[in-house]
C-alpha cells in the first residue's frame, strides 16, 4: 500500500499524531492535548476547505458558516435536552454525540447546499464576495438569537455521551478527534481520485472545456461545495464539544480567513498540507502570543514566502511533486 | 438526396449594430471536409460558436443529424456527437496530457458522480486515451503536464481530446494557428487520416491545408456565405477573389 513518499509521510505524521496524547503525559505536559485536539479539529475543517479551494478552484469565503452551524447544532440540541423542551415544539434535543453529530454533518451540508446553490451560478470575485456575505448573514442570524446566548455564545453543561467512551477524558476526546480526521482524510484522498475528483479538478482547470466536453459542471460543484460544508459540520461539532461552547466567533468571517491561512500555508490541492498549515497556524499563534499580542507580524510574513516560493506549500516541499494526472 | 449531417439556415446574431452572423446557411455533407474561409471578422468564429451552442442566435435554425437543436445547450449537442475545439489552446493546464484526453474520454462513459475507484488507475479511461495520444504523436509524452508540451503539441492534444469525446461532427477553429510549418504539416497528416472517418467544419486561414483537405469550401464575407463549391470553384470564384484582395488578408 506504501507506495510514495506521500503516503509515507503521511503515515508518519499519523503515528506522531497516535503517540503524542503518552508523550504530553510523559513530559507532564498534559495541557498540549486539548491544544493538539483543537489543532486536529481546525485541519479536519481545513481539509474540507481544501477539497473546494484546492481541488475545485472554489474560493469560498465563508467556509466558517458551515463550521459555525455544525457547532450550534451541537449546542442547540445540548440546551434543548437539559431545557426537556423540544426544539419548534417538534425536535427533541439530545446529548448523545452519536445523534447530534450526525445530524450537526447533516445540517452544515444542508446549509451549502444551499448557500452553494445560489454562489455556484457565480465565479471569481464574485463568488468570494457572496459566500462571504451568506456567511456574514449566518453570523448576524445566531448573533440576533437571543434563546441560544446571543452574543455571548450558547454554554454546554457537559460534553455529549458517547456509548462505551468517555468524551470528558481530554485523551479520549483527542482519540475522537484523531479518528474523525483520519476517516475524512481518507475519505477526500478516495474522493480526489475518483472520476468525480477528476471532474472537479477540470473545472478548476478550465470550466468552459468541460462544458464543451459536455459535462453539466453545476452539479459536480456543487455536490463537492456540499460534501466540504458537511466536513465543516463535522469539525464544528468537534469544537463545540470539545469548548462545551458554541459561540459566534466560529462563524465569524475571520474564521473563514483563518481556514484558508491554513490551506495556503499547507499547500492547496493536497488535503495533508492543511493538516500542516492547521498545526503551523495554531501554533505560531500559542506560541508567538506568549510572547507578543502582535503574532500576526510574524505569521505575515511566513505567509508571503511560502506563497511566493512553495509551490504546493510546505506539504509540497515534504512530500514532492503532485500527483496530479 | 439524404438530409446533410448540418443544416444551418438562415442564423442571424447582433452584436449591437453589427450583424456578426448575417442569414447565413450552410450545409455540411456526412463523411466530408468542410472548409469555412473569409478575411478576419468575417464571423466565422462567431458561427462556429452558435453552431456549437456557445452563443445563442437572434433567429435561424440550426439543424443536426435531423433534428432541431437550435436551442439546446452545449452538452446536449455534446453528447448528441457535436463536438468543438478552439482557436485558442483550451486544455486542462495542470493535468498531465493522459489526465487530458482521459477526462475527455471519462465525458462519454456517462455521469461522473463516481466518488471510490480510483480513475487514474481504470483502464476504461486509461486506454483509449494512451491509443489517441499515440495516434497524434504524443505517446511519450503522457506524463506531462499539459502546460508544459510545446505549442503544436497542444494543439494535437486539443485535437485528441475533442476526438476522444466520439463526435459525428467535429468544428475545428483554426487548429493550426500559430504553427510553425512543420507542426502544421503534422495536424494536417492527422486530420487526413480522420478524413471519410469523421465529418469535419474547418476554419482555417492555410489556404494550403484548405486546399489539400476540404472536400468542399464556404467562403464568408461580413457574416454571409457567398460562395461554396470544391477547391477548383472556389478558386475560380470571382466574388470570392475580389472578397479576399478587397480585404487584403488571407
Amino acid at each position: 500500500m506504501v507506495e510514495t513518499r506521500e503516503q509515507r509521510a503521511a503515515l508518519l505524521g499519523l503515528a506522531v499524531l497516535a503517540i503524542l496524547p503518552w508523550a504530553a503525559d510523559a513530559i507532564g505536559q498534559g495541557f498540549v492535548i486539548t491544544l493538539a485536539s483543537r489543532v486536529l479539529i481546525n485541519a479536519l475543517a481545513a481539509v474540507s476547505l481544501d477539497l473546494i479551494l484546492g481541488f475545485g478552484g472554489l474560493v469560498s469565503f465563508g467556509h466558517a458558516a458551515f463550521f459555525g452551524i455544525g457547532g450550534y447544532v451541537v449546542g442547540i440540541l445540548a440546551f434543548h435536552a437539559g431545557e426537556g423542551e423540544a426544539l419548534f415544539g417538534l425536535v427533541p434535543g439530545t446529548d448523545q454525540a452519536l445523534i447530534a453529530l450526525p445530524a450537526a454533518v447533516a445540517v452544515a451540508s444542508l446549509a451549502a447546499l444551499a448557500i452553494g446553490a445560489l454562489s455556484l451560478r457565480t465565479s471569481g470575485v464574485h463568488f468570494i464576495m457572496i459566500t462571504l456575505a451568506f456567511a456574514q448573514m449566518v453570523y448576524f442570524l445566531f448573533v440576533s438569537l437571543k434563546t441560544y446566548g446571543g452574543d455571548d455564545g450558547l454554554i454546554m453543561s457537559r460534553r455529549d455521551g458517547f456509548p462505551g467512551i468517555d468524551l470528558r477524558d481530554n485523551t479520549v476526546f483527542y482519540y475522537l478527534c484523531l479518528a474523525a480526521l483520519a476517516a475524512f482524510l481518507a475519505l477526500c484522498d478516495r474522493l480526489v481520485g475518483s472520476r468525480f475528483g477528476m471532474v472537479i479538478r477540470g473545472c478548476r482547470e478550465n470550466e468552459r472545456r468541460m462544458a464543451a466536453l459536455g459535462y453539466a459542471t453545476y452539479g459536480y460543484k456543487l455536490t463537492a461545495f456540499a460534501i466540504a460544508g458537511a466536513g465543516a459540520g463535522l469539525a464544528g461539532a468537534l469544537l463545540a464539544n470539545h469548548d462545551k461552547f458554541a459561540s459566534p466567533d466560529m462563524l465569524h468571517w475571520t474564521k473563514s480567513g483563518e481556514l484558508m491561512v491554513m490551506v495556503i500555508l499547507g499547500g492547496m490541492g493536497t488535503l495533508y498540507g492543511a493538516v500542516l498549515g492547521a498545526f503551523l497556524l495554531i501554533g505560531l499563534e500559542s506560541l508567538l502570543a506568549a510572547f507578543t499580542d502582535h503574532w500576526m507580524f510574524v505569521l505575515g510574513p511566513v505567509l508571503i514566502l511560502v506563497i511566493l516560493f512553495a509551490d504546493r506549500g510546505l506539504w509540497g516541499a515534504l512530500a514532492g511533486a503532485s500527483r496530479d494526472g | 438526396m439524404a438530409e446533410a449531417l448540418l443544416a444551418v439556415e438562415g442564423l442571424t446574431k447582433r452584436f449591437g449594430g453589427l450583424a456578426a452572423t448575417d442569414r447565413a446557411s450552410l450545409q455540411v455533407e456526412e463523411g466530408t471536409i468542410h472548409a469555412l474561409i473569409g478575411p478576419n471578422g468575417a464571423g466565422k468564429s462567431t458561427l462556429i460558436a452558435e453552431i456549437a451552442g456557445e452563443i445563442e442566435p437572434d433567429a435561424g435554425r440550426i439543424r443536426f443529424a435531423g433534428q432541431d437543436i437550435t436551442a439546446l445547450p452545449v452538452a446536449q449537442r455534446v453528447k448528441r456527437g457535436l463536438v468543438r475545439s478552439y482557436q485558442i489552446t483550451s486544455i486542462f493546464p495542470g493535468l498531465s496530457a493522459l489526465g487530458n484526453v482521459a477526462i475527455a474520454v471519462q465525458a462519454t462513459q456517462g455521469n461522473s458522480y463516481r466518488f471510490w475507484s480510483r480513475a487514474r488507475r481504470d483502464p476504461r479511461l486509461l486506454d483509449p486515451a494512451r491509443a489517441l495520444l499515440e495516434e497524434f504523436g504524443l505517446g511519450p509524452r503522457a506524463a506531462i503536464r499539459a502546460a508544459d508540451l510545446a505549442h503544436g503539441e497542444q494543439r494535437q492534444l486539443e485535437l485528441a481530446m475533442a476526438l476522444a469525446t466520439g463526435p459525428r461532427l467535429l468544428l475545428l477553429d483554426e487548429p493550426m494557428a500559430g504553427m510553425g510549418a512543420e507542426e502544421s504539416a503534422a495536424i494536417v497528416e492527422a486530420l487526413g487520416r480522420l478524413k471519410g472517418r469523421i465529418t469535419m467544419l474547418l476554419v482555417e486561414h492555410d489556404m494550403d491545408a484548405v486546399f489539400a483537405l476540404a472536400n468542399r469550401i464556404t467562403v464568408m464575407v461580413y457574416g454571409r456565405p457567398i460562395a461554396s463549391g470544391d477547391a477548383a470553384a472556389i478558386r475560380a470564384n470571382p466574388e470570392v477573389r475580389a472578397a479576399y484582395l478587397g480585404e487584403g488578408d488571407a
